[in-house]
């Protein structure tokens, strides 16, 4: 397939302007995240979380990247030393290299690739060398062991997380994240594509190795996994990216399976803003209240019944695509 | 009676050895009865009732009968219940009946936490009193500087009696009173008199008796850290445990060790290092200036000094029967082994050598306490035991009922059965012959007793071997004719005689008399014993390091006056007390540099060019050879304080310093040990007297501290907060901390005694192999004298004669004390408290002839001409001492001067100061102590 | 597989519905908790009614401090009480256990409801006797051991303490 970018209606400059300001946004999200995350938390586990710094405590933010930035930036002596200071990059430059691809409106895109989806698959797989890289460059038996257990844990969710996929193409006949959210205007994905949005839900999670599913650094055995070793703003990098991870997917998720910005009355921007803001409360709840699996409970969850829900899922597709064209 | 038989005790059946009783049987084989009144050194008496059991006629006996342990003869077949309700139910009972006036004080009782009776009540299970009467109290007594009398807390076990009048051979402690009024103490306030009353402390199953030392800055037995030691007051080497906190020493308690002491210790061993603590301890090295100050110095200037000294060359050096082997070695092997003199006068030197030769080539026994404890008849030659060598007097006091036990086997009583054995002999002893200068503490128990002057004795001894050999009398008093034929008689007719001699009457004769008495006895059918007491803890070290005709302090002395020594090194030693003042004056003055090293301010010290602060025995590492040749260990039991290092450090520091080619594989105290018993034949075998410092038990060391050691963060941090890491022990397998295991190991490392359910000293048969018998590491320490079966080299010469004293001339015999005549227990305020002063000691018939009373001074010597350097002493008249003997207190400051076997003219003092009545008297002394508490 | 999806679910509704409960934390310092006399804070030691201390060096509140952080040292005061020479607690390691306040015979030794104590120095956080004696009786007002029981002291002959008898005359012979 010949890749093809198409055309947005902006120019050069304002596609780098808007470029650089999904950049910052992104970042700037992931920050407020952090913050956001902890209250939400704090709520639902009926306490407040960082209340004390500015309104709602808000300045929490500043406050812990004004440490993150002034700390210590050590690297062990017995770690690999390029490798280390890679690991942490890789992940932020996946993950937004992953944004290029989501139309936050009709008009307001980077780039529109016909092959938008296997992109972001691509750039999302990406991520999984940092948290791999990482664990092995530290040198430390914790790390060691949270980056094995991301690799066999995004390798096997990878496979059913883009085959979850496969039905949405289906049924749209295009890669192509514009053509998907246009072709939802009648359903979303959401509803005849139900068992794909929830492989794809488990996956993602999976991917961006969040709560449930974030054994490569699951604190009760591994003291913190694969980023054991790190600290100061390398560790901010990767936290970075793993909410960066987070918002990705969300965007993803409702591009698919939400009909993207569609919706009444209201700019479309702001109806896409609304959903991914949804589906992030949606991933913040499930860490307040799923625990955290076994290593071999998530791999069989993995293997022994997303995959064959997946492919049921791709047959069932297949089967009413085909009779609906027939 | 040695076989063993089948006993079963709650229904599982064990193999124990006959003819012991219940209660031990019990405690060997590690199960857990109570007890109060039973000892094992002292046997039963079945008073206190507590370790009852019930034991069953036959399998069918449903209902047994309650008997008591201790009473009990274990037979073959015999079946008990310990843990059966019946016999717990009745321990609780009685546990409760004696708890009936034990005040509630045990917070301010300094036997809290390692109480027998907090044991015991906690292991009957008893918790609820029942009792709401009144509880009965009693005064207290003052009973010395020593013990500490709490009467209220008195539970009648008897023990303390027992063992004061019936082991110890006391007199002025007794029950008193009736029923439930019953008093333990004396007949009115004073100190207790006998020499052993400090074992009260440990004996009393509760805190009626307790340290009076401790009082006043007491410290928990788990709070305590402590190492095993051996005591140094006199050559017995009895082991003790010193225990500390906060870089004092707070106590010394009696370590085990079946073949010395057992399970006591004299006071002088218990009291007497609390010098250690004294605030005039050397802290820093000292250079003298030439004001005659001297200035504090730091570690490494002194160790430059000292260095840079010894390359001048022309270095003596003399060592210390005070000091450690490998201390002596060390420098020895500095100076060269002519220029070293191990620390004796002329005199002292051929005495030691002399007793040492004696027992290396008379191939008889050379007894260990506990062997001295088997002879059935004893001799002793010239000795005050219970002032020269105190354990061995209490030793001999169980010697002496020998007898009793012959007696109790005949109608087939078992030695445990106390009561019943003293009843069936009441004074029958084995026999016990005393020829002595004077009266001893041992005339209650001997049969008879001799007061000669020293020569005499030697001439009653040669008389004796010459009786034994069927040759001609030497020319004696026809007095002592019919003596003779008694003791040989009865020496003759002993299976396993015991000889005790030794240098204390600073006579060569009597020695060499024993020598040829204990030969002459060995050719006849039986097993003769001979143990010799020398003067100090290393004395008969010191004359295994040096050969026989080492220098001596006065050849050092004429070497320096002629001009060939430079430096001299003095290790440990006050020299004033070696020999005459003005001898050493004149010596040190002819030497550039003398260098002391040491732990106490002596005259030395004050007269040195610099001094190096040592560690005490409690403080460092060493071995110490005691006198029947047993070389023990003793490891420090906190780490020397300011600058002080122990002497081997700074011997081996130096020694290094210079490059010494010896030194070179010389890194650890074990490798100066090694190195001496490669170099030194006779002490090839003291590198065995304890383990090395890479021994570990089950791969660690054993721990210095109990486990409940309270304080670690909080014991330093008024001087910081961050608490440093403990300090680390290289040289020894163990270590400053609660970390380790102290279980099973070798005897020579055993720092504490600690069960679970035991924290008392009782614990101490949960280390034992079986009850009294040697720790289930072993012994400690190892017997260096083999006797070759050599005869004698040559018969050694009797030069002695029936001394006449000329008119007005009185032959110098040294009186030893107990208390004040061993030189670092007579610092200790106790101690010295009960030593008193100086005094002479002469008959009354020479008192009237010098137209003196108990209590005048009489000038001693010639010359006093000048009275205020005429030394003048108190007199004190004793009908008992031999005629034309005066009798000095040895050792004490004012007779360092007096030379034994001199004779002197007596005059009296007609300017002398009668002293005061003595505020310690014995009787009826000192009210303070006794008011409150 | 079902089971446990509805389990799921049922723990995500749960918990949204936390949205709406009120939040359990106590905003302090500008809220101030109810703490019981008894709480485990701050430790001192205490008088006795009559105004001495009661601290009697016993040591037990040292050995059964689970972290060591208690030394002290024992003495005897001239009317024959024991009392500590120095008594020194390191709070920097201590855990408000309180295993010393039960141990403690005497009751001197009392935890008391302060918690603020707060150091930028660790050294200060070692007190001293002086630091830690407070005048009162903390919370037994009326225990004073030696009435109770203990050595005779000034003022407290034998047989004075509670179900004492006056001392035994030994030479008496009556029954």
């Amino acid at each position: 397939m010949e890749v093809v970018m198409a055309e947005s209606g902006m120019s050069v400059f304002a596609t780098i302007g808007f470029g650089l300001f999904i950049l910052l946004a992104a970042v700037g999200g992931a920050a407020v995240l952090t913050w956001f995350e902890r209250r939400l938390l704090g709520i639902w586990q009926d306490r407040y979380g960082p209340n004390r710094l500015g309104p709602f405590g808000i300045l929490q933010v500043a406050a812990d990247m004004l440490k993150l930035l002034t700390k210590h930036d050590w690297i062990p002596p017995f770690a690999d030393r390029m490798v280390f200071i890679f690991a942490p990059t890789a992940i932020v430059v996946a993950m937004m290299m992953g944004f290029t691809v989501v139309p936050f409106s009709p008009d307001l895109y980077i780039i529109d690739l016909n092959i938008g989806l296997l992109f972001f698959l691509a750039m999302t797989s990406l991520a999984v060398y940092s948290v791999l890289l990482g664990g092995l460059a530290s040198n430390n038996k914790y790390a060691l062991l949270g980056g094995l257990r991301s690799a066999a844990q995004m390798i096997s969710y990878e496979v059913f997380m883009g085959l979850s996929l496969m039905g949405v193409v289906m049924l749209t006949g295009s890669f192509s994240m514009r053509d998907i959210v246009e072709a939802q205007r009648d359903m979303w994905n959401c509803i005849p594509q139900f068992l794909g949005l929830y492989v794809f839900l488990i996956a993602g999670i999976a991917e961006s190795h969040r709560l449930p599913f974030d054994l490569p650094e699951a604190e009760h055995e591994l003291t913190a996994g694969f980023h054991t070793e790190y600290g100061g703003m390398k560790f901010a990098m990767l936290m970075l990216g793993e909410y960066l991870g987070l918002i990705l997917i969300s965007c993803m998720m409702v591009t698919l399976f939400f009909g993207g910005w569609l919706g009444p009355w209201l700019p479309p921007v702001v109806w896409f803003v609304i959903k991914v803001f949804i589906v992030i409360c949606f991933f913040i709840l499930l860490r307040a209240a799923i625990p955290r699996p076994r290593y071999d409970q998530l791999m069989t969850l993995g293997w022994k019944f997303m995959l064959p829900l997946t492919l049921v899922n791709l047959l069932g597709t297949g089967v009413i695509v085909l009779w609906m064209e027939g | 009676m040695a076989d063993r038989v089948t006993i079963h005790i709650d229904g599982k059946a064990y193999q124990v050895k006959s003819g012991e009783n219940l209660l031990q049987t019990c405690l060997s084989l590690g199960l857990d009865l109570p007890y109060f009144c039973w000892h094992p050194a002292m046997g039963s008496v079945g008073a206190c009732r507590q370790c009852a059991l019930v034991q069953y006629q036959n399998e069918e006996d449903q209902h047994g009968r309650i008997v008591m342990g201790c009473m009990t003869p274990v037979t073959d077949g015999a079946i008990f219940s310990l843990q059966g309700d019946k016999a717990s139910e009745f321990r609780e009972t009685i546990v409760e009946s004696l708890m009936l006036n034990h005040p509630h004080d045990c917070p301010v009782c300094a036997e809290g936490g390692e109480c027998h009776l907090q044991d015991m009540t906690v292991m009957t299970g008893h918790r609820d009193r029942h009792y709401r009467g009144l509880k009965n109290t009693h005064r207290n007594q003052y009973l010395g500087p020593l013990i500490h009398h709490e009467m209220n807390r008195c539970i009648t076990c008897y023990r303390c009696t027992r063992f004061y009048r019936d082991y110890a051979g006391g007199t002025d402690l007794a029950a008193m009173a009736a029923h439930d009024h019953v008093y333990f103490g004396r007949h009115q306030e004073g100190v207790l008199e006998n020499e052993f009353s400090g074992n009260l402390v440990e004996v009393c199953p509760t805190g009626v008796f307790t340290d009076k030392s401790l009082v006043n800055e007491y410290t928990r037995k788990w709070d305590l850290q402590s190492a095993p030691s051996v005591c140094t007051g006199c050559a017995v080497g009895c082991n003790t445990l010193p225990g500390e906190r906060y870089g004092k020493l707070k106590r010394v308690h009696n370590r085990y060790n079946t073949e010395v002491n057992g399970y006591f210790i004299c006071d002088r061993g218990r009291y007497g290092p609390s010098y250690v603590n004294l605030p005039e301890r050397l802290d820093y090295a000292g250079l003298r200036q030439p004001d005659g100050l001297y200035n504090a110095i730091d570690q490494s200037q002194a160790l430059q000094y000292l260095t840079e000294a010894c390359q001048k060359g022309h270095v003596a050096g003399i060592g210390s029967p005070r000091a450690s082997v490998e201390s002596n070695f060390l420098l020895r092997t500095l100076v060269g082994a002519d220029n070293f003199s191990s620390g004796f006068s002329n005199k002292e030197h051929d005495l030691v050598n002399l007793a040492l030769s004696i027992q290396q080539q008379s191939h008889v026994l050379i007894p260990s306490v506990k062997q001295i404890e088997t002879a059935d008849a004893v001799l002793i030659l010239g000795e005050d035991i219970t002032n020269t060598a105190p354990r061995i007097a209490l030793a001999l006091r169980q010697t002496v009922r020998n007898k009793a036990y012959e007696l109790g086997t005949e109608i087939g009583l078992e030695h445990w059965q106390d009561a019943a054995i003293r009843n069936l002999a009441q004074d029958q002893r084995s026999p016990l012959f005393i020829a002595a200068v004077a009266d001893t503490r041992l005339d209650d128990v001997a049969q008879q007793i001799l007061h000669m002057a020293p020569d005499d004795i030697a001439l009653f001894a040669d008389a004796l071997a010459c009786y034994i050999a069927n040759e001609k009398l030497p020319d004696i008093n026809e007095n002592l004719i019919s003596s003779v034929e008694t003791i040989a008689k009865t020496l003759l007719q002993a299976k396993r005689p015991l000889i005790v001699s030794g240098t204390s009457c600073y006579n060569a004769s009597v020695i060499s008399a024993t020598g040829k008495l204990i030969e002459k006895l060995n050719s006849e059918n039986c097993e003769p014993m001979l143990s010799m007491i020398v003067p100090e803890a290393n004395s008969l070290g010191q004359a295994m390091l040096t050969t026989r005709d080492a220098p001596t302090i006065d050849t050092l002395a004429a070497l320096a006056i002629a001009g060939k020594i430079n430096t001299l090194i003095v290790l440990e030693n006050d020299l004033y007390r070696r020999c005459h003042s003005s001898s050493i004056d004149n010596m040190l003055e002819h030497i550039d540099n003398v260098i002391v090293i040491d732990y106490v301010d002596t005259a030395t010290t004050s007269a040195s060019s610099l001094v190096l602060p040592s560690a005490t025995a409690i403080e460092s590492e060493g071995t110490l050879i005691s006198m029947e040749g047993r070389a023990q260990r003793h490891f420090p039991v906190f780490e020397p304080k300011a600058e002080r290092l122990a002497s081997w450090q700074w011997l081996l520091h130096c020694m290094k310093a210079l490059g010494r080619a010896e030194t070179e594989h010389i890194h650890y105290f074990d490798d100066v040990t090694r190195a001496c018993a490669a170099n030194i034949s006779s002490l090839e075998h003291i590198v065995n007297a304890a383990p090395s410092h890479l021994y570990r038990n089950h791969g660690v060391k054993i721990p210095r501290q109990p486990h409940r050691y309270s304080g670690r963060t909080a014991m330093r941090a008024n001087i910081s907060v961050h608490e440093p890491k403990q300090p680390v022990d290289q040289e020894s397998a163990l270590a400053y901390t609660m970390e380790g295991l102290n279980q099973s190991q070798p005897g020579a490392l055993l720092p504490y005694v600690w069960s679970p359910g035991w924290n008392s000293n009782q614990s101490l048969h949960k280390f034992q192999s079986e009850v009294s018998g040697p720790l289930k590491g072993g012994t400690a320490g190892v017997r260096l004298i083999k006797t070759d079966h050599q005869l004698l080299d040559s018969e050694p010469a009797i030069k002695s004669k029936k001394i006449t004293p000329a008119d007005g001339q009185w032959l110098l015999v040294p009186r030893h004390k107990i208390f004040g005549s061993d030189e670092l227990s007579a610092l200790s305020p106790a101690i010295a408290e009960l030593a008193g002063h100086a005094y002479i000691e002469i008959n009354p018939a020479d008192a009237q002839s010098l137209n003196v009373n108990e209590g005048d001074g009489v000038f001693i010597g010639d010359d006093h001409t000048n009275d205020s350097h005429q030394l003048s002493l108190e007199v004190h008249i004793n009908s008992n001492i031999a005629e034309g003997c005066a009798g000095f207190s040895f050792g004490f400051n004012d007779t360092l001067n007096l030379i034994p076997g001199e004779f002197v003219s007596l005059t009296k003092n007609p300017n002398w100061q009668r002293r005061q009545a003595d505020t310690i008297a014995t009787d009826g002394g000192g009210s303070n102590g006794g008011s409150y508490g | 597989m079902l089971n446990s999806l509805r389990s799921q679910l049922t723990t995500l509704w749960t918990i949204l519905q936390h949205s709406f409960t009120k939040s359990e934390t106590v905003e302090y310092p500008e809220q101030k908790p109810y703490l019981a006399p008894r709480y485990r804070g701050r430790i001192v030691l205490t008088k006795d009614p009559d105004g001495e201390e009661r601290c009697v060096a016993c040591n037990l509140c040292a050995v059964a401090c689970p972290v060591d952080c208690i030394a002290l040292q024992q003495g005897v005061k001239e009317d024959g009480r024991w009392y500590p020479q120095f008594f020194r607690i390191n709070f920097s390691r201590c855990i408000m256990c309180g295993m010393c306040e039960e141990a403690c015979p005497t009751n001197a030794i009392q935890l008391t409801p302060d918690f603020e104590m707060c150091e930028y120095d660790r050294q200060n956080m070692v007190y001293e006797k002086e630091h830690l004696q407070i005048e009162g009786t903390g919370k037994y007002h009326d225990y004073n051991f030696y009435r109770v029981s203990g050595l005779a002291i000034k003022g407290k002959d034998k047989g004075q303490a509670q179900n004492e008898a006056q001392p035994i005359d030994v030479k008496s012979l009556l029954p």
